[in-house]
């Protein structure tokens, strides 16, 4: 599941590091998503993973890292590791 | 530490990021930010609208640092920004965001939106009833 939040995260989330330089606890935030980006980021995670992120997982700390994002897909349930 | 009675939260918003989730996610992105009266507020060429939109969010964004968004996020069609007919815009809040703002003695709440080379900005300031330091109970803002 790590690999395809990666790739999405490097289509959408407008890093300015390339993603292969980051570990999957790196802070996305610190490498360049703005909170616009992180927006763009949730749809398409939505879009790949064919989820909903409800009110409640919308926050900031959500979208900080590969590793939060798969912990919130997991906690939506109904997703395949 | 004299207390300072005012907030101030400030964003500014990268206009091609607009126009590619505009064109990226349609409806799905312009529906999950903002509120029906923004959308039909921010018409025009898509240049254009997203010019708006993007001083919008920049408005939604200044507005979340201002109340302090450790604690969860407000959704962000809970702030809206209200064009009167008049042509001047005015921040409106609902729900969670509401209860913030009334929480830490937020309000009322002053806006200014502008955009130029590509970059939308907004800065929204607020008298505060508690000053500068905020109750105990209420973490700081992140950023």
């Amino acid at each position: 599941m790590k690999e395809r939040i990666r790739t999405v995260v490097s289509e959408h989330a407008r890093l300015s590091v390339p993603i292969e330089e980051l570990g999957d606890e790196s802070d996305l935030f610190q490498a360049g998503m703005t909170s616009h980006a992180s927006v763009s980021l949730m749809l398409a995670i939505e879009e790949a993973f064919e989820v909903e992120f409800p009110e409640a997982l919308i926050r900031r700390s959500t979208f900080q890292s590969v590793t939060s994002i798969e912990h919130a897909l997991l906690e939506l349930g109904g997703v395949a590791a | 530490m004299t207390n300072t009675p005012i907030a101030v939260g400030v964003d500014f918003v990268d206009i091609a990021g607009v126009v590619r989730s505009v064109q990226r996610f349609g409806d799905r992105y312009l529906h999950r930010v903002f509120t029906e009266h923004e959308i039909a507020s921010c018409q025009g060429p898509l240049p254009v609208a997203a010019a708006s939109l993007a001083a919008r969010f920049a408005a939604k964004e200044a507005t979340l640092k201002l109340l302090g968004r450790t604690r969860g996020r407000p959704d962000w069609r809970s702030i809206e920004v209200v064009r009167l007919p008049t042509g001047v815009c005015r921040l409106r809040l609902r729900g969670a965001a509401a209860r913030l703002a009334l929480e830490q003695g937020l309000g009322p709440f002053a806006l200014s939106m502008t955009y130029e080379a590509g970059m939308a900005a907004a800065v929204v300031v607020s008298g505060s009833a508690y000053g500068w330091h905020r109750p105990m109970t209420m973490e700081s803002q992140d950023s």
